[in-house]
């Protein structure tokens, strides 16, 4: 283990390390921490200037209230649901069958549409901004979960792609070879023998597309206009714009939107991790 | 008769199944892909030729909205910035991967908790751009910042980060850092748990220690950790758009523009709909970015072959 373990240093330096531990998260959360305080603070203190004190009075249940019953907050969250939840099944759908399709046969062109896949999966947003933009136009799903949904799947296909495949070249080969032998048809093996094998890509894949989606910014702008279909990090931008200068119901607002993803990392953390170090470790 | 039809047919497809089977399976993904990620690109290529405000007819100008950016005679001092920008962006946002390393170190230890920890640390990279963007617009607030607040414990003015042309830019780095520092952390703390640690044993009896240890037997078997962080970090810094239209929305004075954000600004806002002129600064946004791609795509080929 690298560095030296702690416990065989001298006691002095293992006090020290564990009193440094609280500082440094405590530093390094710090302007968390601050939106923090600042949303279950009353809106006095920010007239009377008292930023930074205590509280003088705890008003979270009042400002999360408001978040939630007196703004377009909920109506946010919901869409960014029904975006997120349809774009995880989706892409992770297709990729199980483009990456068994990639990791299992052998044929020429293998390699080039996979680099196709990854390529794709690392082009600037922008340039696909304006197609995009006009396919979904053209398609009348301009300002709909469903344009919206459509993007991101086939967006998303790309880096699940890369994973899925690469998860199922490290599946033992002679399980499949084994079915062939038997005469099972090729679907079958995909349904039967593969798939149950990919549970835990499918489970790593799926909390990192939710957290990507949920957190996406740029398409919810460029595709979406309103609170009837805007996910909520573009709804953000609307809701401080109501409450200019509320700074704790800002506050509130911000970690109310932040806190899916946050619960669904710490919820199924071995699997987020999981998923975003595939390939970290030979 | 029928019946032989059926089964002469099953068996076709069954001889040849293996060879069918691969397409059928990439079908679906692959059209979805060309329709919403491969044409586009191209279309934008196409598109950079022509004048456009999405709405009438589009106008063959040739190269023209190249010259436009090249000599910067629609917005002034607006490409250059943008693309100096995009270098201080590239430059900086690297130092994720030794801060990240540096964290990793610090945490990679038995002690009681740390598990909770290592979560802890992680956790600026799940919270969206937009809240650490509004976050960080707090943070450094010159009336009630945090930071100004630090900096008066020491009798240090007030500075307005992101309201100064020198500061800005850094600023909004310094926040994309923070989630991004956390994400090198994480593959590095997945890399040091994999460490072969007969070879660190081998390293101490021959007297390494410290940052000899490090430098010549831990990093050469962190590669693929390093190789990961380097992608994620150059791709990251080169999308970054959010941030900064969170918090500076390119101000002042467009002194924080990277080529996303002026794109989107000339393509898609009120400064007027020049779809031609956005989709050449993307295509530029999209040539850089193929130099790393291209670097990608030919370090996994060799792993590949080297298989």
């Amino acid at each position: 283990m690298f560095p030296k373990p702690i416990e065989k240093q001298p006691r002095a330096v293992q006090i020290s390390y564990q009193a440094l531990l609280p500082v440094a998260l405590l530093l390094w959360l710090g302007p968390l921490l601050a939106v923090a305080l600042f949303s279950i603070k009353p809106e006095a203190d920010f007239t009377n200037a008292n930023y930074w004190g205590l509280p003088s009075s705890f008003e979270g249940a009042k400002n999360y209230g408001q978040v939630f019953f007196n703004s377009d907050m909920p109506r946010y969250l919901l869409n960014s649901f029904l975006i997120t939840v349809p774009t995880v099944i989706g892409a992770v759908a297709l990729s199980c069958m483009t990456g068994f399709a990639l990791g299992i046969y052998k044929f020429k062109s293998n390699l080039w549409i996979f680099f196709m896949f990854v390529a794709g999966n690392f082009v600037p947003f922008q340039i696909l901004m304006v197609p995009v933009r006009d396919l979904t136009l053209d398609l009348g799903l301009y300002n709909t979960k469903t344009g919206l949904v459509l993007f991101h799947i086939a967006f998303q296909t790309g880096f699940c792609t890369l994973f899925m495949r690469n998860f199922i070249r490290a599946l033992p080969f002679e399980l499949i070879e084994a079915a062939r032998v038997e005469g099972i048809s090729e679907w079958r093996i995909f349904w039967y023998v593969v798939l149950p094998l990919m549970k835990p890509a499918i489970a790593a894949l799926s909390v990192l597309i939710f957290t990507f989606i949920w957190n996406d910014y740029f398409w919810a702008v460029v595709l979406t206009q309103g609170a009837e279909s805007q996910p909520v990090t573009a709804g953000i931008t609307s809701f401080n714009a109501q409450f200019r200068a509320a700074y704790h119901l800002m506050s509130a607002g911000s970690i109310v939107a932040a806190l899916p993803p946050v619960a669904m990392f710490f919820l199924m953390q071995k699997h987020f991790i999981a998923g975003l170090t595939l390939g970290a470790v030979k | 008769m029928t019946a032989v039809d059926v089964t002469e047919h099953e068996s076709w497809f069954h001889r040849n199944q293996q060879r069918i089977a691969p397409w059928l399976f990439l079908a679906p993904g692959v059209l979805f892909f060309m329709v919403y990620v491969i044409i586009p690109v191209f279309q934008s290529f196409n598109l950079s030729l022509y004048e456009w405000d999405g709405l009438g007819a589009a106008e063959y100008v040739g190269m023209r909205n190249y010259e436009d950016l090249y000599w910067e005679w629609v917005d002034r001092d607006a490409f250059y910035v943008s693309l100096k920008n995009n270098l201080i962006w590239l430059v900086m946002y690297l130092l994720a991967i030794p801060a990240g390393l540096f964290i990793a170190l610090f945490l990679n230890q038995t002690v009681w908790g740390i598990r909770l920890y290592k979560s802890l640390f992680f956790f600026p990279f799940v919270i969206s751009q937009v809240v650490v963007g509004l976050v960080f617009t707090w943070f450094y607030d010159p009336t009630f910042g945090l930071l100004n607040e630090f900096l008066s414990w020491f009798g240090l003015g007030p500075v307005n980060i992101l309201g100064d042309e020198r500061f800005v830019t850094y600023g909004i780095i310094f926040a994309g850092l923070w989630p991004q520092t956390a994400y090198c952390m994480i593959l590095y703390l997945t890399g040091l748990n994999a460490v072969d640690p007969e070879q660190i044993e081998a390293g101490r009896l021959d007297g390494a220690k410290g940052g000899r240890m490090l430098w010549h037997i831990i990093l050469p078997q962190l590669r693929p950790a390093t190789f990961i962080a380097f992608v994620v970090t150059i791709i990251g810094a080169l999308r970054s758009f959010d941030l900064i239209s969170i918090m500076t929305q390119g101000g002042p004075f467009g002194s924080s523009r990277v080529l996303a954000y002026y794109m989107f600004e000339v393509a898609l806002s009120e400064y007027g709909f020049r779809m031609g002129y956005g989709a050449a600064i993307a295509v530029i946004l999209f040539l850089i970015m193929l130099c790393f791609i291209a670097y990608f795509l030919w370090s996994m080929y060799r792993e590949e072959k080297g298989h």
